[in-house]
Formats: C-alpha cells, structure tokens, sequence
C-alpha cells in the first residue's frame, strides 16, 4: 500500500510541478484531515486484512493475464497479452479504487459517500461498495452522461444509490465533479468525497494511484511466472488516467519497460473535438490540481470529447504530466473510429468485447505489435468490458449500414 | 498600505463598517459592468469585488454560475476585465478587488497577471483555488506590484490555519461565513461570533465576511462582528432578474443604498 520510494515527491502531494492541492479553503480541512487518515489507516493490520479479503473474494482478485493468440498471430509481430480487468466485479478496474476509498471512509467514520462519475462505471463501483459496506451513496453524473449512459443509471438506482444530473456547464464529467465538489464543500463534516481517478488536490492522486496499484503489481508478477521475464511495452487508455497508473506504477523502476498511455483523439486532435489532453493540452489548474489541460489562452476549460465517456476529460492525472515531461512514459492519441475498429475486432479475433475506452488501448496495440520482433511482449490493460457501450455502438453502425445502403 | 488598506481603517476610525458588494464582471456584458462600478461606488460600495468568470467555478452555487455562464457567452475575457477597469480608474476612487480562479490569473502569468492588475488600477485579487503555500511565488508577485493578496478562512480552518492565514493575506481577510458554495441564504451563520474571536485573537486585520448574506438587517447584524461584509448573490440575482440594462444598474445600486445604510453607524 505505501508508494516507492522513487516517486517520494519533493513537496507532498507534488509530481514535479504538478498536482498540488488547489482547493478552496472549505476543503483545505478535510484534506488535511484525509492525508493523515489515509496512511495512518491503510496500515493497519485491520484495515488490509479487510481489503486484500474484499478485493480477492469480492471483486475476484487477481484477475488472469490472458495471452491473445489469434491477436497475436493476426497482428503478426509481438506478444499480445491482456490484464483482464474487465473481469474485476463490476466489469472494470473502477472497483479497486473504490473498496479502498469506501473502505478507508467507513475507518474514518464518515457514513455518506458522494462521486462524479463519466461513464457510469466509477458510479456504479461506487454505488456497489456503498451497498458492500452499508454506506449512504450519492452520485453525481452529467445530464449528458445521464443520457448517453442509461443502463448504468438504472444500475447504481438498483444498487440504492442516487444519481444526481448535473445541468451546469457542458453537462459532462467537468461539471459532474465541481457539482461534487460544491457538495463536499457544503457537506464536509459527514461526507467522504471518493474521486474516481488519479486527480484531484492533494492526496487523492496518490490515494487512487495505490489502491489501482494491484493492477501491476499482478500484471508483473503473473507475466514472471508465465514469461520468466517482464513486458516490452505497457499500454493502458488513460481519460483521468487511473488504469493506466495502475498498471504503469509497479514497472517505473524497471527501465526496460516503456509505458505508452493513450488518449482518445475524438474526432481528430485538428477538429478541436477530442480529450487528448497530454497530446494537445497545456498547463493549468483544474479540479484542484495542477496539471495539464484543455484550455484557451484566457485559462477557459474546453469541454472535452469522445466517443468513450469514461474518456471524455478535459484534464489528466498529475502524475502522468509528470511521466510525460520526465519522459518515463509516451502519451499517443487514437480517433474515435479506430477505438470503434478495435471494439468490433477484438469482439470477433478473441470473444472479448472491450469497453471502448480499453479500445482505444487495443487500437495502439495493434499499430505497436507488428512493429515489433516476435520475440517481444506487450501487454495491454484491458480496464473494462464493453457491455455497457452495446447500444451506442450498434447505433453507430446500424446508422452507417443505412447510410450505404441509401 | 493600498487603497483597499486605507479605505478599511478610515471605516474602523469613524466606527463604520465595510459594504462590499460582488458582480460578476461582463454580466450580462461588459457595458453592463461599466455602469455599475460607479453606480455601486456611488451608492456606497466601500470596495468592489469583481468576479472574473470561469468555465469551472466549482467554490459557486448556482446564481454565480449561470452569472459567469453569461458573461462567458458574452465574449467576457479577463484581459477585457483588465481593460475596463484601466478604463475607469481615472473617474473611479472606490478600490476594486478581482475575485477568481487560479486558472484565469496563472495562465495570463505568475509575473505577468500581477502587473497587468496593478498597471490597470486593480486594488487587490482573491483566487479562490490558490492557497498561499501551493503558488508562493504568484503571491510575492502579487505583494512586490502592491496589490493585495486577499486570503479566505472558513469555519472548518483550524486555529493553526487561522493563524497563517491572517498573517499572510493581505487588505483584509475574507471569512466565509458559511460551509458551502457561494449563495444567498436566510439567517444568520452559526459560530460566527466565536470564529471571528479567534481571528481577532491572532490579527487585527480587517475581516469581511460573505457568503450567503442576502438582507441589509443579516449584514447589520454580521457587520457588528466584523469590519465589513461582502453580498454577492443577492445582488447578482437582482441584475438577472432586471428587464433591461437601465434597471439592471439602478435596482443594484438601490439594494446597495440600503445595503450599507445600517453600516454606517446611523440608527437601522
């Protein structure tokens, strides 16, 4: 649960000039009151007995790491293999964050758990380990999101949570955390606020960052066994970025490993209509941190887009701006059409239908591997399935068999 | 001591208390603004904050955000902002504060947004996202162009906070009377007497205090605890609920009359 001591930052809460705790007074508090519980309690005996417990018999912990043969052989060049997150409880890697985070909530004695949530999948995590460990549980989702993501509104209702529109701003997930935000300002004393990816002010993105570590730390050890040796490239979809954290934390040290985040390019990173943050953006104060955002000169946030939800953020983890700029990791960007190709392929190459934010992951993955040697191995976090994404896909290519068709 | 320091001793000198009122700059347009900054001045606004918009204004509730919403549409920038107010100065005494994100004022310049303020005649800047210790050398700027660095404290800052807090802000100290977001609400704060105490115990600062005060009889009765008070909210309500520009400035500088009527020392 303790981070490496090669990312100790220099200031807490820092990742070279990133991160920070940009918050307004209100908060600074509640902050202050969570960057001291946060250790304090994660080591405790109690405390991990209980989580390592849930994460293994609740969410099925560790999930496999499954080599893709066909994908492999169809891409004609490395080994492909997949981090089966999308087979955490659930269906993502979203689980892991919140039993930590609403587990580390009930330790503090808070009883009412508030999100934002893009896609729906943070939402409806949340919503479920509120109804694990009998907490109260509020969602906040854009009116946009409310839409676009139906069946997993009904999910978290059914779970006992209450989801919470949000008509203010682009009515995505940027106005679905300053609603959040506004609550928890207003609601500190009883009030947990469980943010669902590595950002945030200080400490949250150090807080996400370690309970999604399992994800490398089973990736690395697993592909050991299996392999005897560690992975080429990593590649992970990164909105907020927490799966890919996850997955890239445990491999810093190991300097032959590259770390390849991908963004999604929306409709084109030229059109303006895309979230590639760390490909386009620049460097700003959102959401209590500083990083790197999607912004005009006069410091207005633009509202970002994709395909996939889960991806569609204007901001992006602290600590990936850092990787970026130290230059430990590669942030590419795919459009929207290929992360839909990479749907509907990997459905049909494996039998595994990717949700289309760990598309966007497959597409990289499928330019990367036939560029490198057979003898080379790259493992792709497979954060989510793609369930949830079934309608808006066959909607798209229901309209474009019309369109040809006509 | 800037304008916004002498201003607030020559109020505590006569036993009068602050009225500051808030407008979100360039709403519904910057035309509107330009009317009002003498209007409330003349109508006894001590100082002016000016709310510099923001596509994500997360410290607001929802009369400020659709504020900033319009005045976003509206073609609002805070260059713009800087513009009108260099504009005005010449006619205008009263002291101006921006009231903001740290975005806006960061990605202008740590360096160069400071100037900028002091070259257009802005008397001091309260970046609601910016503690003191996350930009340090933003606030050194802020303090080497001689306009003040005004800081917030809310009820859930603990003493310590407290301390540093009234020690570092500059012009006067900004107690947010109420945990929430932004927002006219009816009656008076809870703890307040005893929270203003512990500032008193360790600054003699001047303190305003905002956030969620709606009446002229809720800012008497905050005002006797305090140097001054800030009404955002109520009066930003009143601009949008005006049918035309003309009223819009004079229904705002009438509830600002009346605002600061019982501030003054005379019987309420």
């Amino acid at each position: 649960m303790t981070a490496a001591p090669t990312d100790a930052p220099a200031k807490p809460g820092r990742f070279g000039p990133y991160g920070g705790r940009y918050a307004s007074e209100t908060l600074m508090a509640a902050l202050v009151e969570l960057e001291e519980a946060y250790p304090r309690i994660t080591a405790t005996p109690a405390f991990q007995a209980e989580l390592a417990d849930l994460l293994e018999h609740y969410a099925g912990r560790p999930t496999p790491l499954f080599l893709a043969q066909r994908a492999t052989a169809l891409l004609g060049g490395a080994k492909v293999y997949l981090k089966r997150e999308d087979l955490a409880h659930t269906g993502a890697h979203k689980i892991n964050n919140v039993l930590g985070q609403c587990l580390l909530a009930k330790y503090m004695g808070k009883p009412r758990i508030i999100a934002e949530t893009g896609a729906g999948q943070h939402g409806v995590a949340t919503a479920t380990a509120c109804a694990l460990l009998g907490l109260c549980c509020e969602v906040y989702m854009g009116a946009e999101d409310v839409e676009r993501q139906a069946p997993n509104v009904f999910r978290m209702e059914l779970l006992g949570a209450r989801v919470v529109p949000v008509t203010s701003g682009s009515k995505t997930l940027k106005d679905a955390i300053n609603e959040a935000m506004r609550d928890w300002v207003t609601n500190v004393e009883n009030t947990y606020y469980c943010i669902g990816s590595v950002m945030g002010p200080h400490p949250y993105p150090t807080i996400v960052r370690d309970f999604q570590r399992v994800i490398g730390v089973e990736a690395r050890r697993q592909m050991l066994e299996r392999e005897g040796r560690l992975p080429d490239v990593l590649v992970a979809c990164v909105g907020g970025g927490s799966n890919a954290m996850g997955l890239f934390h445990p491999f810093l040290d190991d300097a032959g490993v590259r770390m390849i985040g991908v963004e999604p390019a929306g409709e084109g990173i030229g059109t303006g209509r895309h979230g590639a943050t760390l490909c386009a953006g620049v460097p700003g104060i959102l959401h209590g941190q500083k990083t790197i955002v999607l912004a005009d000169d006069d410091g207005q946030i633009f509202p970002a887009h994709s395909i996939s939800a889960g991806l569609d953020y204007p901001g992006v983890g602290p600590e990936h701006a850092w990787l970026r700029d130290s230059g430990r990791a590669e942030y590419v960007a795919v459009t929207d059409e290929e992360a839909l190709d990479s749907y509907v392929w990997l459905s049909r190459t494996e039998g595994i239908i990717p949700a289309l934010e760990s598309s966007h992951a497959i597409a990289h993955a499928r330019k990367l591997a036939p560029t490198l040697r057979r003898d080379a191995i790259v493992l792709v976090n497979l954060s989510g399935r793609g369930d949830k994404d079934a309608p808006t896909v066959r909607q798209i290519l229901e309209d474009r068999a019309k369109a040809q068709a006509s | 001591m800037g304008r916004i320091g002498d201003r607030l001793a020559a109020l505590r000198a006569r036993g009068e208390k602050a009225l500051v009122p808030f407008v979100t700059a360039g709403d519904p347009d910057l035309g509107v603004t330009e009317a009002l900054l003498p209007a409330l001045a003349e109508a006894g606004a001590d100082v002016i904050e000016l709310g510099v918009p923001w596509s994500d204004p997360s410290a607001e509730g929802p009369t400020i955000q659709r504020a900033s919403e319009r005045a976003l549409r509206a073609g609002t920038t805070l260059r713009r902002i800087l513009g009108l107010v260099k504009a005005l100065r010449p006619k205008l005494d009263v002291p101006i504060v921006l009231m903001g994100y740290a975005n806006s004022f960061l990605t202008m310049g740590e360096r160069h947004f400071p100037e900028a303020a002091r070259e257009a005649g802005v008397d001091g800047v309260i970046t609601v996202d910016c503690p003191p210790e996350e930009e340090p050398g933003y606030y050194d700027a802020l303090e080497a162009c001689g306009v003040d660095g005004i800081l917030l404290a809310a009820p859930t800052t603990t003493p310590e906070r407290l301390a540093m807090l009234a020690r570092r802000t500059r012009g006067f100290l900004y107690y947010v009377s109420l945990t929430g977001v932004t927002g006219a609400r009816s009656g008076l704060p809870p703890r307040l007497e005893e929270n203003l105490a512990r500032i008193r115990a360790v600054s003699s600062v001047p303190v305003c205090v905002g956030f969620g005060i709606s009446t002229a009889a809720q800012a008497a009765a905050i005002a006797r605890h305090a140097d001054g008070v800030v009404v955002g909210s109520a009066l930003v309500e009143r601009i949008a609920r005006a049918k035309s520009r003309e009223e819009a400035v004079t229904e705002a500088a009438s509830f600002v009359a009346a605002l600061k009527a019982p501030l003054r020392g005379e019987p309420a």
